[in-house]
Protein backbone atom coordinates (compact mmCIF):
# COMPACT_ATOMS: atom_id res chain seq x y z
CA UNK A 1 0.00 0.00 0.00
CA UNK A 2 1.55 3.99 -0.72
CA UNK A 3 1.19 6.00 2.15
CA UNK A 4 0.94 9.40 0.94
CA UNK A 5 0.94 13.00 3.04
CA UNK A 6 -0.19 16.51 1.97
CA UNK A 7 3.50 18.56 2.24
CA UNK A 8 1.78 22.03 1.21
CA UNK A 9 -1.93 23.28 1.20
CA UNK A 10 -2.24 27.31 0.39
CA UNK A 11 -4.31 29.76 -1.42
CA UNK A 12 -2.38 32.60 -3.01
CA UNK A 13 -4.22 35.88 -4.44
CA UNK A 14 -4.68 36.04 -8.58
CA UNK A 15 -1.40 37.64 -8.99
CA UNK A 16 1.01 37.08 -11.02
CA UNK A 17 3.99 38.33 -8.94
CA UNK A 18 2.88 35.68 -6.68
CA UNK A 19 4.21 32.71 -8.77
CA UNK A 20 7.75 32.94 -7.93
CA UNK A 21 7.71 32.95 -4.10
CA UNK A 22 5.24 30.04 -4.10
CA UNK A 23 7.46 27.70 -6.99
CA UNK A 24 10.37 28.86 -5.15
CA UNK A 25 8.53 27.93 -1.73
CA UNK A 26 7.60 23.98 -3.66
CA UNK A 27 11.00 23.33 -5.16
CA UNK A 28 13.07 24.09 -1.74
CA UNK A 29 10.62 21.06 -0.51
CA UNK A 30 11.35 19.11 -3.74
CA UNK A 31 14.75 18.96 -2.46
CA UNK A 32 14.08 17.07 0.65
CA UNK A 33 12.40 14.13 -0.77
CA UNK A 34 15.37 13.03 -3.37
CA UNK A 35 14.13 14.00 -6.94
CA UNK A 36 16.60 14.41 -9.36
CA UNK A 37 18.33 17.66 -9.61
CA UNK A 38 16.74 18.10 -13.05
CA UNK A 39 13.29 17.48 -11.79
CA UNK A 40 13.48 19.86 -8.49
CA UNK A 41 15.69 23.04 -10.76
CA UNK A 42 13.21 22.10 -14.45
CA UNK A 43 10.02 19.51 -14.36
CA UNK A 44 8.80 21.36 -11.17
CA UNK A 45 9.42 24.73 -11.23
CA UNK A 46 8.33 25.38 -14.73
CA UNK A 47 5.25 22.92 -15.19
CA UNK A 48 3.83 24.44 -11.64
CA UNK A 49 4.99 28.17 -13.36
CA UNK A 50 2.55 27.31 -16.17
CA UNK A 51 -0.49 25.75 -14.25
CA UNK A 52 -0.58 28.59 -11.79
CA UNK A 53 -0.16 31.09 -14.41
CA UNK A 54 -2.87 29.72 -16.48
CA UNK A 55 -4.96 29.83 -13.26
CA UNK A 56 -4.63 33.14 -12.06
CA UNK A 57 -4.91 34.48 -16.08
CA UNK A 58 -7.25 31.94 -17.61
CA UNK A 59 -9.14 31.09 -14.69
CA UNK A 60 -9.53 33.77 -12.26
CA UNK A 61 -9.14 36.68 -14.91
CA UNK A 62 -6.83 38.47 -12.35
CA UNK A 63 -9.24 39.10 -10.62
CA UNK A 64 -7.93 39.99 -7.05
CA UNK A 65 -11.02 39.05 -5.13
CA UNK A 66 -10.23 35.43 -6.46
CA UNK A 67 -7.94 33.13 -5.33
CA UNK A 68 -6.05 30.05 -6.69
CA UNK A 69 -5.35 26.64 -4.23
CA UNK A 70 -2.07 24.93 -4.33
CA UNK A 71 -1.84 21.36 -2.55
CA UNK A 72 0.65 19.41 -2.49
CA UNK A 73 0.73 15.71 -1.78
CA UNK A 74 3.71 13.16 -2.05
CA UNK A 75 3.57 9.71 -1.84
CA UNK A 76 6.58 7.09 -2.31
CA UNK A 77 6.06 7.00 -5.95
CA UNK A 78 4.75 10.73 -6.86
CA UNK A 79 4.92 14.57 -6.17
CA UNK A 80 0.76 15.54 -6.76
CA UNK A 81 0.18 18.99 -7.43
CA UNK A 82 -3.11 19.93 -7.92
CA UNK A 83 -3.78 23.72 -8.95
CA UNK A 84 -7.15 24.79 -7.92
CA UNK A 85 -8.87 27.96 -9.23
CA UNK A 86 -12.31 29.57 -9.31
CA UNK A 87 -12.55 29.67 -13.07
CA UNK A 88 -15.42 27.47 -15.16
CA UNK A 89 -12.09 26.26 -16.56
CA UNK A 90 -11.11 25.55 -20.38
CA UNK A 91 -10.68 22.25 -22.38
CA UNK A 92 -6.87 21.34 -22.29
CA UNK A 93 -8.12 18.55 -24.51
CA UNK A 94 -8.98 20.80 -26.98
CA UNK A 95 -5.38 22.25 -26.97
CA UNK A 96 -3.26 19.84 -29.41
CA UNK A 97 -1.18 22.07 -31.78
CA UNK A 98 2.35 21.55 -31.64
CA UNK A 99 4.76 24.51 -30.94
CA UNK A 100 7.50 23.11 -32.10
CA UNK A 101 6.37 23.07 -35.84
CA UNK A 102 7.40 26.24 -38.29
CA UNK A 103 3.44 27.40 -38.67
CA UNK A 104 3.73 27.95 -34.39
CA UNK A 105 7.42 28.33 -34.02
CA UNK A 106 7.75 32.17 -34.43
CA UNK A 107 4.49 32.56 -32.46
CA UNK A 108 4.79 34.51 -28.49
CA UNK A 109 1.71 32.44 -27.30
CA UNK A 110 1.23 28.75 -26.54
CA UNK A 111 3.69 27.18 -25.17
CA UNK A 112 2.78 26.67 -21.86
CA UNK A 113 0.15 23.50 -21.70
CA UNK A 114 3.10 21.75 -24.50
CA UNK A 115 6.22 22.16 -21.55
CA UNK A 116 3.34 20.50 -18.74
CA UNK A 117 2.35 17.78 -20.64
CA UNK A 118 6.43 17.05 -21.18
CA UNK A 119 8.08 17.77 -18.30
CA UNK A 120 5.32 15.81 -16.46
CA UNK A 121 4.51 11.96 -16.01
CA UNK A 122 0.90 13.40 -16.07
CA UNK A 123 -1.33 15.96 -16.65
CA UNK A 124 -4.96 16.01 -15.68
CA UNK A 125 -7.76 18.57 -15.42
CA UNK A 126 -11.18 18.31 -13.46
CA UNK A 127 -14.30 20.71 -14.11
CA UNK A 128 -16.51 19.71 -10.88
CA UNK A 129 -17.72 22.42 -8.65
CA UNK A 130 -13.95 23.45 -8.91
CA UNK A 131 -11.98 23.72 -11.89
CA UNK A 132 -8.36 21.76 -10.75
CA UNK A 133 -5.57 20.91 -12.65
CA UNK A 134 -3.29 17.92 -11.46
CA UNK A 135 0.05 17.48 -12.41
CA UNK A 136 1.88 14.51 -11.16
CA UNK A 137 5.67 13.82 -11.21
CA UNK A 138 6.91 10.33 -10.38
CA UNK A 139 9.60 9.78 -8.34
CA UNK B 1 15.54 39.05 -10.02
CA UNK B 2 16.42 41.73 -12.02
CA UNK B 3 17.86 42.96 -15.43
CA UNK B 4 20.99 44.23 -15.43
CA UNK B 5 22.33 46.12 -19.36
CA UNK B 6 25.24 47.45 -19.85
CA UNK B 7 26.92 48.23 -23.52
CA UNK B 8 30.19 46.27 -24.24
CA UNK B 9 31.40 47.78 -27.61
CA UNK B 10 28.58 48.13 -30.02
CA UNK B 11 26.52 45.55 -28.54
CA UNK B 12 23.72 45.78 -25.38
CA UNK B 13 24.29 42.74 -22.57
CA UNK B 14 21.17 42.40 -20.79
CA UNK B 15 21.75 39.72 -17.47
CA UNK B 16 18.92 37.98 -16.06
CA UNK B 17 19.29 37.27 -12.74
CA UNK B 18 16.77 35.01 -11.37
CA UNK B 19 13.40 33.35 -13.36
CA UNK B 20 12.10 35.19 -16.34
CA UNK B 21 8.64 34.39 -16.22
CA UNK B 22 5.39 35.76 -16.39
CA UNK B 23 5.52 38.05 -13.50
CA UNK B 24 8.62 40.14 -14.74
CA UNK B 25 8.62 39.59 -18.45
CA UNK B 26 7.25 42.51 -19.54
CA UNK B 27 10.19 44.60 -17.64
CA UNK B 28 12.59 42.30 -20.00
CA UNK B 29 10.56 43.74 -23.29
CA UNK B 30 10.74 47.04 -22.43
CA UNK B 31 13.91 48.01 -21.29
CA UNK B 32 15.10 46.17 -24.34
CA UNK B 33 12.69 47.86 -26.35
CA UNK B 34 13.50 51.23 -25.41
CA UNK B 35 17.02 50.79 -26.50
CA UNK B 36 15.97 49.62 -29.59
CA UNK B 37 14.08 52.58 -29.92
CA UNK B 38 17.49 54.69 -28.68
CA UNK B 39 19.38 53.28 -31.75
CA UNK B 40 20.74 50.11 -30.48
CA UNK B 41 21.01 47.11 -32.90
CA UNK B 42 22.71 44.17 -31.53
CA UNK B 43 21.54 42.81 -28.42
CA UNK B 44 23.32 39.57 -26.34
CA UNK B 45 21.23 38.17 -23.27
CA UNK B 46 23.45 36.21 -21.08
CA UNK B 47 21.64 33.91 -18.76
CA UNK B 48 24.46 32.78 -16.58
CA UNK B 49 22.43 33.98 -13.54
CA UNK B 50 19.22 32.52 -14.58
CA UNK B 51 17.07 29.91 -12.86
CA UNK B 52 14.02 28.60 -15.03
CA UNK B 53 12.29 30.28 -17.96
CA UNK B 54 8.68 29.93 -18.32
CA UNK B 55 6.60 29.69 -21.54
CA UNK B 56 5.98 33.71 -20.87
CA UNK B 57 9.27 34.38 -20.87
CA UNK B 58 10.14 32.10 -24.01
CA UNK B 59 7.56 34.07 -25.79
CA UNK B 60 9.04 37.44 -25.06
CA UNK B 61 12.15 36.09 -26.08
CA UNK B 62 11.11 34.92 -29.90
CA UNK B 63 8.97 38.84 -29.51
CA UNK B 64 11.87 40.42 -28.92
CA UNK B 65 13.92 38.89 -31.48
CA UNK B 66 11.81 39.35 -33.97
CA UNK B 67 11.16 42.78 -33.55
CA UNK B 68 15.02 43.67 -33.49
CA UNK B 69 15.06 41.55 -36.97
CA UNK B 70 12.44 43.99 -38.59
CA UNK B 71 15.00 47.05 -37.24
CA UNK B 72 18.02 45.18 -38.94
CA UNK B 73 19.53 44.24 -35.65
CA UNK B 74 20.05 41.02 -34.18
CA UNK B 75 19.41 39.19 -30.48
CA UNK B 76 22.11 36.13 -29.50
CA UNK B 77 21.54 34.26 -26.22
CA UNK B 78 24.77 32.85 -23.70
CA UNK B 79 25.32 31.07 -20.71
CA UNK B 80 22.11 28.30 -21.07
CA UNK B 81 22.57 25.76 -18.54
CA UNK B 82 21.59 22.61 -18.72
CA UNK B 83 17.89 22.65 -17.75
CA UNK B 84 18.00 26.15 -20.28
CA UNK B 85 19.46 24.11 -22.98
CA UNK B 86 16.94 21.08 -22.31
CA UNK B 87 14.07 23.78 -22.54
CA UNK B 88 14.99 25.28 -26.07
CA UNK B 89 15.65 22.10 -27.32
CA UNK B 90 12.24 20.52 -26.46
CA UNK B 91 10.79 23.69 -27.86
CA UNK B 92 13.29 24.06 -30.87
CA UNK B 93 13.71 27.60 -29.73
CA UNK B 94 17.05 26.67 -30.06
CA UNK B 95 16.67 26.61 -33.84
CA UNK B 96 15.59 30.00 -33.92
CA UNK B 97 18.09 31.72 -31.82
CA UNK B 98 22.27 32.21 -32.10
CA UNK B 99 23.30 30.26 -29.00
CA UNK B 100 26.82 30.49 -28.12
CA UNK B 101 27.91 28.42 -24.51
CA UNK B 102 29.83 32.21 -23.36
CA UNK B 103 29.74 35.58 -23.47
CA UNK B 104 32.96 36.15 -25.20
CA UNK B 105 32.34 33.54 -27.59
CA UNK B 106 29.14 35.38 -28.44
CA UNK B 107 30.03 38.45 -28.81
CA UNK B 108 33.25 37.18 -31.11
CA UNK B 109 32.11 38.60 -34.67
CA UNK B 110 28.83 40.37 -33.76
Amino acid sequence: MTSSYVALDVEIPSDVTQIEPIVALVTEHCRTLHLSRRQCSLNIPVALSEALSNAIIRGNHEDPRKHVRLRVTVSDTAVVLDVVDEGSGFEMSDIKHDPTTPEYLHREEGRGIFLMRHLMDQVEQFNGSQHVVRLTLNR
Amino acid sequence: MSFTLKKIGEVVVVDVEGQLIVGNRQELKQKVLDELEKGERKFLIDFSQTGYIDSSGLGVLVSLSKKIREHGGELRLANLNDDLQTLFELTKLDTLFQISETRERALEGF
